[in-house]
């Protein structure tokens, strides 16, 4: 049973199109992310489904209510972590927690939730002065202090170090399994592969695959990489030869075989028949990021790459 | 309810962590009584005046510089900041609509400018022997009236402010011409016909004379209420027309 239904949403700003055509539907207790490259339309998706904007076109029902008809009712079931939205620099970190759990009729115990989120000794500390990463997660904690139903995360890890980053992650999926659905808007392929039950990949506007992680990365197909030097000149057709093998490729000293789910199995009994070592020895599979480029035809992160 | 408590208690302990806001607003006013009164001058009955003293007039411009201090300098730079900041569009993903940070607002700085109005007036009375207002009701009327006209034209200020320094340069703009016109530099009373005419049309102009009036024991006059509704009226609706959350 969905509990988010986006159906045909369009939002455009002036001539610039923001969201072309979207649908989508999350279920109850899953971890749904929102995955595309800076300016594909996540943000506005979700402003959308929290009833913040109002949409051009489309129908969206949230818990069975209608975002924007509904706002009042779906403020109490829905928290959000909004990009860039910040507090009063002299207010602390308690204050702030004691003055957002007064705005719920039934808040959390934001006690837990700073314990939770590693900012409990900076209890007392004023806005201004907790870093990034902690200001993230004080924002983190206030679209969940409302004790939502959904909670709406946006770009939940940006600016926090990698140590952070997996806490952070690891406090989500606590979250969810107290029954809390999640939307996840993220640029962070890693982030969506640890993270998500399912994705809704975008890229300009449009929703172009909708799958789990797995799923979307066994549309490139399940061949897997092996590289490795061997020990003893090695004869390709050894390995062409076989069934799981689709390809050979030297690339100096090395060599890449590429191949089906059981070409490891094979290419290393027939390595071993000949009495050779493969040093070096790399399996890889194709990735998340694999599979993004192939369905949208770039890198996710080639705007920044191009801005750095 | 709670929530409207809650934000009025923290725009308080915001307020108080602003030393340079709390000095203009609470100790500045009361300082300046207690400077002109030091004036030997000062202290001497005037006929020019109608047999009052210079400090008996500041008594009541110090109460309207708190007004102007606290609704054109203060409250708007606050409140497009919290906008500029995103305060106000992550409250409207909250229950509590940001009105209420709107509302915590007035009410806070209200209370900061009665108490430092209260001080103005003691200083006053205790220093110098200048008297309460007389006309106890009247003088609740025209404050109320002058802090509605003041904050109107403040939140109007907060509503076309881009940003938080737009909104303190905007209301430092307006707070010397129209501090001008309440006597600061030179009470009313020693203005010319015309300046004084103009002043009569001014926020802090009429609410000084207001506040003057029922200081002296009359009800403040029709003129000057008349005045400050239209200011209430005219900035308000355009205040409330224009005032965006983010």
């Amino acid at each position: 049973m969905p509990i988010i239904e986006v159906d045909g949403l369009r939002k455009r700003y002036g001539d610039q199109v923001a969201v072309d055509d979207v649908s989508f539907a999350v279920d109850e207790g899953e971890i749904f992310g929102i995955l595309g490259p800076n300016g594909a339309g996540k943000t506005t998706t979700v402003e959308c489904v929290a009833g913040l904007r109002a949409p051009d076109d489309g129908r969206i029902s949230v818990l069975g209510l209608d975002p924007r008809a509904d706002r009042a009712g779906l403020r109490q079931v829905v928290g959000i972590q909004l990009q860039e939205s910040q507090l009063p620099e002299k207010l602390t970190v308690a204050e702030t927690l004691d003055l957002y759990s007064s705005f719920y009729p039934d808040p959390a115990d934001w006690r837990d939730l700073v314990a939770d989120l590693g900012l409990a000794t900076k209890l007392r500390t004023r806005f201004g002065k907790l870093s990034g990463g902690q200001k993230q997660r004080l924002s983190i904690a206030l679209a969940l202090i409302g004790r939502p139903r959904i909670a709406i995360l946006d770009e939940l890890t940006t600016g926090l170090d990698p140590q952070a980053r997996r806490d952070t992650w690891q406090l989500i999926k606590e979250v969810r399994d107290r029954g809390v659905t999640i939307v996840l808007v993220t640029h962070f392929m890693e982030e969506a592969e640890r993270l998500c039950d399912r994705l809704a990949v975008i890229d300009a506007g449009r929703v172009v695959a909708l799958d789990t992680p797995a799923g979307l990365v066994a549309r490139v197909g399940a061949e897997q990489r092996i590289r490795f030097r061997p020990s003893e000149p090695l004869d390709d057709r050894l390995l062409t030869e076989l069934p799981e093998v689709t390809s050979v490729t030297r690339d100096g000293s090395r060599v890449l075989v590429t191949g089906n789910d059981d070409v490891l199995l094979a290419v290393v009994t027939v390595l071993a028949r000949e009495k050779i070592r493969p040093t070096d020895l790399r399996v890889e599979q194709a990735t998340l990021d694999d599979a993004f480029v192939a369905l949208t035809g770039r890198s996710i992160n080639a705007d920044e790459e191009t801005k750095a | 309810m709670t929530a409207l408590r809650k934000l009025t208690v923290t725009e308080f302990k915001l307020f108080l962590r602003e030393p340079m806001v709390v000095f203009f607003a609470i100790a500045f006013p009361s300082v300046l009584v207690g400077i002109l009164g030091n004036v030997d001058e000062f202290q001497k009955v005037d006929p020019a005046l109608g047999g009052a003293r210079v400090i008996d007039l500041y008594v009541t411009i110090a109460a309207t510089f708190v007004l102007a201090m606290l609704g054109l300098q203060a409250a708007p730079a606050v409140l497009a900041t919290y906008r500029e900041k995103g305060i106000l569009r992550r409250m409207s993903t909250t229950p509590v609509h940001p009105t209420n940070m709107l509302a915590a607002q007035l009410i806070a700085n209200v209370t900061i400018a009665l108490v430092s109005a209260a001080l103005v007036f003691t200083v006053g009375r205790v220093a110098f022997d200048v008297a309460l207002p007389r006309q106890i009701v009247g003088f609740a009327v025209a404050f109320t009236f002058t802090a509605a006209a003041v904050f109107a034209v403040g939140i109007f200020v907060a509503a076309v402010a881009p940003n938080g320094k737009a909104a303190n340069g905007i209301g430092a703009v307006l707070f010397f011409p129209l501090m001008f016109f309440a006597g600061l530099w030179a009470p009313r009373e020693t203005m010319s016909p015309v300046l004084r005419r103009i002043g009569d049309f001014t926020p802090l102009g009429a609410g000084e004379q207001a506040l003057h009036d029922a200081a002296s024991g009359a009800w403040p006059g029709a003129g000057s209420l008349l005045v400050l509704v239209a200011y209430v009226v005219a900035f308000g609706l355009a205040a409330a027309r224009l005032f965006r959350w983010e």
